[in-house]
């Protein structure tokens, strides 16, 4: 079980009732549990996906599109059945926040998931989350039994009479799995390989329903808008970046852990207050903003706000929430290759760009790291870099391409000190560097 | 082949979530696993036959997942993260320190088949770094001296 | 459907709206390169090297998967998009092996063709490549791992196009590797359809890797001549020491009836033709052993026999027995030369299906057979009998994709849970013996529906109310099939005679039915319409009414001659003095005493010595249909060329042999053969890899040791006569000659009367047999070894 820190300057919407019992039912019932499906259900689709809509709630896991807008892509009438679908298939690095929702508040996911439901007149919902975390979805498969048991779930939910099924799934082993075709062949029985898209998901989805699916944070918001109002979920953060985040700060930090923040909060004060620094008094190097995908930030690129239209002016994301310090002792070239060996192992090979290339840069890292490099490695591996970027099946092949980009930009100096036999800067003499 | 109760209930229940037979084959090939240690040949001929999957399919999705392995593995597999995260709080230091310590490296099994040592990507323990898994049990904000604990409180469990 | 417009690289394209971005610009001759994209098979969008730019499209877009839209302006030829693909093909080198110069694929490698367009020249990869050791996946399948650039073709096309599901993708990244279904070995149909779609050296043939670069081959499209499908199959040949030797077949040509495909007969057991044991020598028999002689001699000898046979014994003393291998002009001279030279009408083949009766029940509907080309395109199907799969590859294909492809309906009666049964709206399975029965019921006749069963619903996997509603009654069954429209009515050789009649009658009731009836041999369907009967003369002309004929050959027996099974009787009884055996083994077929013909002057022409040439008195070396050219009649009347792809120095074609003979017994050959006359002989274009001189027609007699004149060998000069003579040959000549299918209408005029059911013998082979010429592929007898499927030895056929 993670341990929780907590900060003054914390928002607490998502993490209100972590830490507070919250998986027993009756607690959670205590703490507003429920409320706010059955305060759905007088409302009426059109008036959830407006509400959400105008509360600014864009997707947590990295993408930050429009949670309201996504859902009104969802035809009102289609001759297959309609799904919500739970993305709990954590798996950015630098990313630990999802692990916590299910751990602390899991009927609050479902909750989201019922109101994505009435939203978009879908009747079952799924739960994904990843193999991994198997204590986590024990403690899902619980949730949800309650929930049953209540007559939450299942027929005439609330007395309502609406139907909603909600089931479990369980990964084993993918982070492209957490794209979302991809965790549709997943749930399906197949391998992890994303779909051609058009059509998407929100015409053509599970089983070819059509079919809304979100990130465990995104949907975990939802019950919280709807019980505290558009507007003030809207106006905890800046415009059209509405409510808070849960911000996974990780690396050279006095005190790491996952606060949760308004969106908009500066990067700075979160690494120097919020997370109290970084240890025996080392300047700061780079910031990975938003999980190992996203564009390092150089130590003077840091006083943004962290929301979704900030950091791309900065030139990255605000991804997943994955705020990872890199300290003065980190090797870049080091930290790129790790960055890079992560996405080799996860592409699931399916298209030539993503697969060679993250082959070839991984070699290629490896032999510059360990001081075999020679001066148009730093050059080729810009452009090969290049010609992955927007040209790969899904993102994944962005996701490993642009960290590398950035830190070759940011960081040449570096690549260039571990040219010609030198052995790495920063490696404790006699180290093996092996990777 | 026979699976435990629980398997078969579970089994059964899962059958009735999804509107095709396929869709419970990665969960369940995770649980399978878990009674079985890894899915060997009739393992799969079986999960193949009650899902109406041809062998080659099930081999096909087994193969995609990084946590489904066909070779038999230690009793307590010893997932450790490098994660960049990790990476930053000495997650390589520990994984070098578990292979000197266990005596096998990456993908390796003990002589004693009790432990088998992985080196994993991101296993969402960044906030709490480094971070290990043994079998499904995290263990964070790792040592050295903490590793050794948590190992030899798992030999210790066998032994008891 | 409604047009669409877009704009190509400035060009004004329009094209019915749905179609694919890549399509669109391929119908105006822009090329957007790609490997994963294969048409007919499912979208991946994998390779990239699709990749356009359409405008207010913030990325490069695949075209593969892009379906056009009103006013798209796209760009195929710029900058971003050359370096995109430049890139591609870059990544794609890094780790690809570039072994080039001993892949069976160089040269004919869309990796070495896209390379060479798009300049990726600089090897930028300085690590060690990803090596994996070759693996030998069947006798005829072999995977080179590190050459392969996962387009995933190979899977498709095993999935869907052949409904095997023998390939998959295992593994993920860089790991990901084409996995066979048996771990390290395939189990499937061999049918190579694999290794044809690999646009690299990945997959390679176990018959042809090694053996040859590309650009040393010439190329002959030909008719395959095994099952009675008639593929085009392309076969690579190379001179040799023996003459010119065949080192390859497959289908490049997809202009065929088979477009992309081949089953394992087309593509590998060709090898037959290349074995070392072939005859290539005249035999004669001499004090009890076969020695061998000159040409000269056993023209000589075998001219004296027949001749003597025919003037002391008259023309009943007399038997021929003809082949289903052998082409529509051997086929018809041989009946010809049998009813106008040794004046006897003793002439029968081994019949497969019932041909006669089916032209004799279609007597005043023309226009009532399907072709293969049909079969793809029809909206629904009723198959009754037959295994299509194993027995014909090519109508299995074209059925399976016609309902994969247009969502054709397909209604399949059978005994026994054939494989075509996946594709099936609705399966019917029936006690083995009973679909003549089936026949009359469908017809009408209540009564024959007892004991045929209920009607089971085929489509797993659907709801139980859709199968529920496919459990409906024999008669709803018959209604459902009843109320199609442009049915095609498939049937095997379980039907036969009168029952030929019912299923017409049936079919008449349809609007635009057609039917197809399916026999078993290359040109069996030749071998009929040619005549190869004692009864009946070409075009199912009965012997009694020979009109025509008479009036073109002069004297003709009136009388009908004996069938095969009452020559053996004549033989046994002393009184067939000779007989003439052409590219066909009815001793090995209908175990027949080989005793019986002691008394009788047995010439057999034939490529090995076999159980009919063991009591052969002269056996001629012959050349097999890939060997020569003339034309062949698919079981559905398509006409196609057989164009000389091999030869084999010492063997001549049996057109040539039998011409030969008539010349020995003082025939006038110029009344048998009308060479010589007309504009439409041909030049020697049709006979393949040998043409290509200004005066082709003379270099290619000379080449043949034949006098160099419009001979009497040439087919051609009896297709003018078959085409004259034979109600439904009178199809387009040129088209003919330029390589296309022509599909021949069944005119039905005969009676079948004197036509018993009893003597049709199905062959029963399989994927991998193919009667007596089987048993001489190395390839197909390797491939059923490893599939332990060894041939019964009563199952081994004739021709």
């Amino acid at each position: 079980m993670a341990d929780l820190v907590s900060h003054p300057d914390e928002v607490k919407v998502v993490s209100r009732r972590f830490g507070m019992g919250a998986t027993n039912l009756d607690r959670y019932l205590e703490m507003d549990g429920y409320k706010a499906v059955q305060k759905a259900l007088g409302m009426g689709a059109e008036a959830i996906v407006n509400e959400v809509k105008n509360s600014g709630l864009r997707g947590r896991g990295g993408a930050g599109f429009s949670t309201g807008l996504k859902w009104s892509f969802v035809p009102k009438q289609a001759p297959k059945p309609k799904y919500v679908l739970c993305n709990g298939d954590e798996s950015e690095p630098g990313t630990c926040k999802d692990r916590l929702i299910f751990e602390h508040d899991p009927h609050a996911v479902i909750e989201g998931v019922i109101i994505a439901g009435l939203a978009v007149g879908s009747h079952t919902g799924y739960i994904y989350v990843r193999g991994e975390y198997r204590y986590l979805l024990d403690i899902m498969q619980k949730a949800i039994a309650d929930a049953y048991a209540r007559g939450f779930l299942g027929k005439n939910i609330f007395g309502s009479g609406c139907d909603f099924d909600i089931y479990w799934h369980g990964g084993a082993g993918a982070y492209e799995v957490g794209e979302e075709s991809a965790l549709m062949e997943s749930l399906e029985g197949k391998r992890g390989i994303p779909r051609i898209r058009p059509p998407f998901p929100a015409v053509v989805g599970l089983w070819g329903g059509p079919t809304v699916i979100n990130n465990a944070e995104t949907l975990a918001s939802v019950p919280h808008i709807i019980l505290g109002g558009a507007e003030w979920y809207a106006n905890l953060g800046p415009p059209k970046n509405g409510g808070t985040r849960l911000f996974c700060l990780s690396g050279h930090l006095k005190r790491p852990g996952v606060y949760e923040l308004p969106m908009g909060y500066n990067l700075r004060k979160m690494i120097f207050e919020v997370a109290g620094g970084i240890p025996s008094g080392r300047a700061l190097k780079a910031v990975v903003p938003g999980g190992s995908s996203t564009p390092v930030l150089k130590s003077d690129e840091i006083d943004i706000g962290m929301d979704f239209d900030s950091v791309a002016k900065a030139g990255s994301m605000l991804g997943s929430g994955g705020v990872v310090v890199l300290d003065e002792t980190t090797c870049i070239v080091k930290f790129a290759l790790r960055t890079m060996k992560f996405y080799q192992h996860e592409s699931c090979g399916w298209c030539i760009p993503c697969r060679e290339g993250t082959d070839w840069l991984k070699k290629t890292l490896i032999r510059f790291h360990s001081g075999g490099g020679v001066k148009k490695d730093i050059d080729n591996m810009y452009y090969l870099s290049e010609n992955m970027l927007g040209r790969t099946f899904c993102p994944l092949g962005d996701a490993a391409a642009m960290p590398t980009m950035a830190f070759i930009k940011k960081f040449r100096q570096e690549f260039e000190d571990h040219l010609d036999g030198k052995p790495c800067p920063f490696e404790k003499a006699g180290a093996a560097v092996m990777v | 082949m026979r699976f435990s109760d629980q398997f078969e209930q579970r089994f059964a229940e899962m059958l009735t979530h999804y509107p095709t037979k396929r869709s419970v084959l990665v969960p369940t090939l995770l649980y399978a696993q878990d009674e079985t240690g890894y899915l060997s040949d009739e393992v799969i001929e079986e999960l193949a036959s009650r899902l109406e999957l041809t062998a080659l399919d099930v081999r096909n999705v087994i193969s995609y997942y990084s946590m489904l392995t066909t070779k038999p593995r230690g009793k307590y597999n010893v997932q450790v993260c490098t994660n960049i995260a990790c990476m930053l709080r000495g997650g390589e230091e520990l994984l070098q320190h578990c292979e000197k310590k266990l005596g096998i490296g990456h993908k390796g099994t003990t002589p004693d088949g009790l432990f088998s040592l992985e080196e994993v990507e991101c296993i969402g323990g960044c906030s709490w770094a480094p971070a290990a898994q043994v079998n499904y049990d995290f263990h964070e904000n790792l040592t050295t001296e903490k590793m050794d604990r948590v190992l030899e409180g798992y030999a210790k469990k066998v032994t008891a | 459907m409604a047009d669409v417009n877009i704009t190509v690289d400035g060009k004004k394209v329009t094209a019915p709206a749905g179609t694919l971005l890549i399509e669109a610009c391929k119908s105006v001759g822009i090329e957007v390169p790609s490997f994963c994209y294969y048409p007919n098979l499912s979208l991946q969008g994998a390779c990239r090297m699709c990749l356009v730019k359409i405008e207010k499209m913030p990325k490069l877009q695949t075209a593969c998967t892009t379906v056009i839209g009103e006013g798209m302006i796209v760009t195929t030829d710029s900058d971003e998009v050359h370096q995109a693909r430049k890139g591609m093909v870059e990544l794609l080198l890094g780790n690809h092996p570039l072994d080039c110069p001993v892949c069976d694929a160089g040269g004919e490698c869309e990796l070495q063709d896209m390379t060479f367009s798009y300049g990726a020249a600089e090897s930028k990869y300085m690590e060690p490549k990803n090596h994996k050791e070759e693996q030998q996946w069947s006798p005829v399948v072999y995977f080179d791992r590190p050459r392969c650039i996962l387009c995933y073709r190979c899977v498709r096309v095993c999935g869907e196009g052949m409904d095997v599901w023998a390939l998959g993708v295992q593994n993920r990244g860089v790991g990901s590797i084409i996995a066979p279904n048996k771990e390290d070995h395939l189990e499937c149909e061999e049918c190579g359809m694999c290794i044809d779609i690999c646009p690299v050296g990945a997959l390679t043939s176990g018959a042809y890797r090694y053996k040859t670069r590309p650009w040393e081959m010439t190329h002959v499209g030909t008719t395959c001549t095994h099952c009675a499908d008639g593929c085009k199959t392309t076969l690579g040949v190379r001179r040799s020491e023996s003459g010119m030797e065949i080192v390859r077949g497959d289908n490049r040509d997809k202009s065929g009836i088979n477009g992309d495909f081949l089953c394992i007969k087309g593509r590998y057991a060709f090898d037959f033709a290349n074995r070392e044991d072939r005859l290539t020598q005249p035999l004669i028999r001499k004090d009890g052993q076969l020695a061998p002689s000159t040409w000269e001699e056993a023209f000589e000898l075998i001219g004296k026999r027949f001749r003597e046979a025919r003037e002391q014994h008259g023309g009943q003393a007399i038997g021929v027995v003809g082949s289903n291998r052998t082409t529509n002009e051997e086929n018809y001279l041989l009946q010809k030369f049998a009813r106008v030279v040794l004046q006897t009408n003793n002439i029968d083949h081994h019949r497969t299906a019932d041909f006669p009766a089916l032209a004799a029940a279609l007597k005043g509907k023309p226009g009532s057979t399907a072709s293969m080309r049909d079969v793809f395109h029809a909206p629904a199907i009723l198959l009754i009998g037959n295994d299509p799969t194993e027995q014909h590859p090519l109508l299995a294909w074209q059925i399976r994709n016609n309902v994969r492809l247009h969502r054709a309906k397909l209604y399949v009666v059978n005994s026994a849970d054939i494989k075509l049964r996946r594709q099936a709206a609705a399966f019917l399975q029936i006690p083995a013996g009973t679909e003549g029965r089936f026949a009359a019921f469908l017809a009408g006749d209540d009564s024959a529906a007892e004991g045929l069963g209920p009607v089971a619903g085929a489509n797993a996997g659907e709801s139980p109310a859709a199968t529920q509603n496919q459990q409906t009654t024999l008669g709803g069954f018959r209604e459902q099939v009843r109320g199609e429209q442009n049915l095609v009515i498939i049937f095997g050789a379980e039907i036969r005679g009168g029952d030929i009649a019912s299923l017409v009658k049936f079919g008449s009731g349809v609007a635009g039915a057609k039917l197809l009836c399916l026999a078993d041999y290359a040109n069996s369907r030749g071998a009929a319409d040619m005549g190869l009967y004692p009864d009946l003369l070409p075009g199912y002309h009965p012997i009694t009414d020979s009109g025509k004929f008479h009036e073109e050959w002069g004297g003709v027996p009136q009388a009908p001659g004996l069938t095969l099974p009452e020559m053996v009787e004549s033989a046994r009884s002393g009184k067939l003095k000779a007989l003439y055996v052409v590219g066909a083994n009815p001793v090995g077929r209908f175990a027949i005493d080989p005793f019986v013909f002691s008394q009788s002057f047995v010439v057999v022409q034939d490529m090995f010595l076999t159980e009919t040439t063991a009591l052969a008195d002269v056996v001629l070396p012959a050349a097999n249909a890939y060997e020569k050219s003339g034309t062949f009649t698919n079981t559905c009347g398509d006409l196609q060329l057989v164009k000389k792809a091999g030869e084999v120095s010492g063997s001549k074609s049996d057109f040539e042999m039998i011409v030969r003979i008539a010349d020995a017994m003082g025939a006038d050959v110029h009344k048998l053969v009308p060479f010589g006359r007309g504009t439409t002989a041909d030049m020697g274009q049709s006979r393949g890899a040998q043409s290509g001189e200004a005066d082709r027609h003379a270099v290619w007699l000379e080449a043949h040791g034949l006098e160099p004149k419009m001979s009497p060998f040439d087919p051609t000069a009896i297709l003018d006569e078959i085409q004259r003579l034979v109600p439904g040959y009178e199809v387009s000549r040129l088209n003919l000659v330029a390589g296309s299918d022509q599909h021949t209408a069944l005119v039905g005029i005969a009676t079948g009367a004197a036509q018993d059911p009893k003597l049709i013998a199905p062959a029963t082979d399989n994927l991998f047999s193919s009667g007596t010429l089987g048993r001489y592929s190395r390839t197909l007898n390797s491939v059923m070894e490893n599939h332990s499927r060894q041939p019964v030895e009563s199952e081994v056929a004739a021709d």
